[in-house]
């Protein structure tokens, strides 16, 4: 069987898995798969480019695509009346005010001679630059978050369309792993890793916490809609046109809506992942690919060579960042609100890292197929874990403790699942379902 | 008086909780730093097999709650420790010897293993989940206080009051034996001697006759005994639930990195920087500063630097600062 033929069954296999959920459960489940499959396909190139191509090892895939969410809110929302006059110029003085105190103390650091001078004036500079900070911050802050706190309370968006919302939130994610690439690249590959979980945790907690910036906890809604590609239901419902088409094809007007709601969320996903697959193919057969990977397959050779490591891995990390971010950006929108504490390190950045080894690092392709098939298990593991736990439970009395306790903690079945579909993968075909060429 | 005040409001908000979190911290950098120096690698498990080991020592104390065995004032979590260390070890021990083992003999690249160790921490995740539940439980019994701030008021005659909880005292004391006991092993006994030995230069050791798999075999014993009470400590003080143990895998690898990844000493040292940098900095400083500024000086806000939401973030920055200036550490460790 030639290779073709076999990635092309394989392909064909997950499709059959998401039509037959169409078949038995509904078309609104098979969709969604669809779209977040397209969604985790794209996160899954990101990561692989860091992985597959330059063996970086990044587990704050979380915090670039919140990032990205970010990005949506802060772009395509209207922005709050009267927060930019009450404090939104003060925030921004604030951090410009911040910025520059690590910018001096940097200097400090580069210039001065060493010696106590220097490090008493590192210290100087941090402590004056950021009491200053606080002061202009905090009241400016309270300004803001006083302004109509229930509907609102934070400063808003651009009020600009929402799909330009998803390269900001590809720039906002290159801009975090920029600063984070340029601290923890060039040590051990464990420190990166140490590193990118810590700044996905932070990137979180600011979220969840700056109500200012996007209403933190208290999430945002009705993000608006990549219009005209995406319609609203109720539009739809209210067309005669549509009501009748939907009638012709035997379907109620409120689930054809919702059907092609999503189908055009698929159609404009589907465009952004084949533009970046090709892009991420063409970059894989170029030289500047094949220097990456000799660069993975052996540093001190590649560097031999006159190849900046370094500065090459800081390069690569940011793309992949970047393409994280606009991945993230595309969730938010789909999901029409952004809610922080939504975003679980174990659903977004590990499961990730599962749908590209399954899948096949260094494969474009291959994590493309895995993010599909990993999304369509992570997402009908559930059931069947009901399913099973109901059938191991049927002969035990109904309302017995441990009957309760199994079926009830089904829902933890996935993690376990994903878990040893990791290991069993890469115990036995390490290279994944669509190994690297 | 004021002075004094001043003095007992620190030692309560302050130094009794950093020291308490710090020998937390210390334990669980412990066992990273042991996994590193042995196994070259970076166990991403290690705060689920804390989890692991706190969901045994839990089940245990309610068993025995219910078979009304108490340990008078202690905790009887305290008792069920040793049934959850050998649980623990039990379970440490088949996932070598079922997952890690494969890749030490084909000499895996570390990063590999770190991957490996993510498996292990989903698979793990979801057994503590899918056993006791994601939701907090508590466990802890027996006296609450060593100390309550009212009767420290009434026998000081201060303002302030100065509590010790009884989970911070035994934290403290478990801590200091554990260390002790693991720091006699490692230097005094053979086995300790040849765990150094391998752990500084492999090839050498095997050179001398070290059985790598025993060695190997007793240092997960000895993870698994410093996870589970690092564990037990924590739910003890704060309350048990399962991602909180995932969460502390950041502070447990600034603790490690700062001191040197593969020192001991350094684990312990950085347990105690992370723990003291994480509770000043996102401590309210309005109450000691009170006593110690004159009345016109008062500070009008909390004084607080970073809110405590914020905790995670100074570990990381340390983290970082370390990396930037001395990448191997406060006290030299082997990583680079």
């Amino acid at each position: 069987m030639s290779e073709t033929v076999k990635n092309t069954l394989l392909f064909a296999l997950v499709g059959g898995l998401i039509l037959l959920t169409g078949f038995m459960q509904s078309w609104n489940t098979a969709i969604l798969i669809v779209n977040m499959g397209l969604i985790s396909a794209i996160m899954a190139i990101g990561v692989n480019l860091q992985w597959g191509f330059a063996g970086l090892f990044n587990v704050g895939v979380m915090g670039f695509v919140a990032l990205g969410g970010l990005a949506v809110v802060l772009v395509s929302t209207p922005p709050t009346p009267g927060a930019w006059t009450a404090g939104g110029y003060g925030i921004l003085l604030a951090l410009l005010l911040g910025a520059a105190t690590v910018v001096a103390a940097v200097m400090a650091a580069r210039k001065l001679p060493k010696g106590r001078t220097q490090t008493l004036a590192i210290i100087a500079i941090l402590v004056v630059g950021f009491f200053v900070y606080r002061a202009v911050f905090d009241p400016s802050v309270a300004a803001v978050e006083a302004i109509d706190p229930a509907v609102a309370g934070n400063i808003g968006g651009l009020n600009l369309p929402v799909l330009l919302a998803w390269p900001a939130g590809g720039l906002l994610a290159a801009g975090a792993a920029w600063l984070i690439g340029k601290t923890a690249l060039g040590l051990r590959s464990d420190y990166l890793a140490i590193a990118t979980l810590g700044i996905a945790e932070i990137i979180i907690a600011i979220m969840k916490n700056e109500d200012w910036l996007a209403r933190g906890v208290k999430n945002v809604y009705g993000i608006p809609r990549p219009t005209p590609f995406v319609g609203y239901e109720i539009d739809l419902q209210s067309d005669p046109s549509f009501v009748e088409r939907a009638a012709s094809l035997g379907l109620d007007p409120v689930t054809a809506s919702t059907l092609w709601v999503k189908t055009g969320y698929a159609f404009l996903f589907l465009v952004v992942l084949l533009v970046l697959l090709w892009m991420a193919q063409m970059a894989l057969k170029s030289p500047w690919g094949r220097m990456m990977r000799a660069i993975r397959d052996n540093e001190v050779a590649a560097e031999a060579m006159g190849k900046d490591v370094t500065r090459r891995h800081l390069q690569i990390f940011v793309l992949g960042s970047a393409i994280c971010g606009i991945a993230g950006a595309m969730m938010t929108t789909l999901d029409g609100q952004l809610t922080p504490s939504a975003y679980q390190p174990l659903r977004f950045t590990f499961l990730v890292w599962v749908m590209v080894i399954v899948g096949g690092s260094g494969n474009n392709f291959g994590s493309v197929l895995g993010a599909f098939l990993i999304w369509f298990l992570w997402v009908q593991v559930e059931p069947i874990g009901l399913w099973l736990m109901d059938l191991i439970t049927a002969g035990m009395p109904d309302g017995s403790a441990l009957k309760t306790h199994l079926v009830e903690s089904a829902a933890h079945m996935r993690l376990f699942t994903m878990g040893l579909i990791l290991l069993i993968v890469l115990r036995f075909s390490p290279r994944g379902l669509i190994p690297e060429k | 008086m004021d002075l004094l005040n001043a003095l007992v409001a620190l030692a309560n908000f302050v130094i009794v909780p950093a020291v308490a979190y710090g020998s937390q911290l210390a334990l669980g950098a412990l066992g990273v730093t042991l996994i590193y120096g042995i196994l070259r690698f970076s166990n991403f498990a290690h705060g689920d097999t804390m989890a692991f080991g706190a969901m045994i020592a839990v089940l245990v104390t309610w068993g025995f709650q219910a078979a009304g065995v108490t340990f008078g004032p202690l905790p009887t979590a305290l008792l069920a420790l040793p049934f959850a260390i050998l649980g623990c070890i039990a379970l440490v021990l088949i996932t070598d010897r079922l997952v890690y083992r494969f890749y030490r003999d084909q000499k895996a690249k570390p990063v590999i293993l770190v991957i490996v160790s993510m498996g292990v921490m989903f698979i793990l995740n979801g057994l503590v989940r899918f056993i006791i539940g994601p939701d907090d439980q508590r466990f802890s019994d027996g006296a609450r206080f060593l100390i309550s701030a009212r009767d420290f008021k009434a026998l000081t005659g201060l303002r302030e009051g100065l509590a010790i909880k009884t989970s911070q005292g035994i934290t403290v004391i478990v801590a200091v034996v554990a260390v002790a006991l693991l720091f006699w092993f490692l230097n005094k006994t053979r086995t300790g001697k040849s765990m150094r030995a391998y752990s500084d230069n492999e090839d050498l050791a095997l050179l001398s006759g070290i059985n790598p798999e025993r060695v190997v075999m007793i240092t997960w014993i000895i993870v698994a005994a410093l996870a589970t009470t690092a564990g037990v400590l924590y739910g003890l003080d704060k309350s048990f639930k399962p991602f909180v143990y995932f969460q502390l895998l950041l502070p447990i690898f600034a603790s490690a990195i700062v001191g040197g990844l593969g020192n001991p000493i350094g684990a312990i040292a950085g347990g105690f920087i992370i723990a003291f940098s994480e509770v000043t900095i996102t401590y309210a400083w309005k109450k000691v500063l009170v006593y110690l500024l004159p009345d016109s000086l008062e500070p009008s806000g909390l004084v607080q630097l970073l809110s405590t939401d914020y905790k995670f973030a100074v570990s990381f920055v340390i983290l970082l600062i370390v990396l930037l200036f001395k990448p191997t550490g406060l006290f030299k460790g082997k990583a680079v």
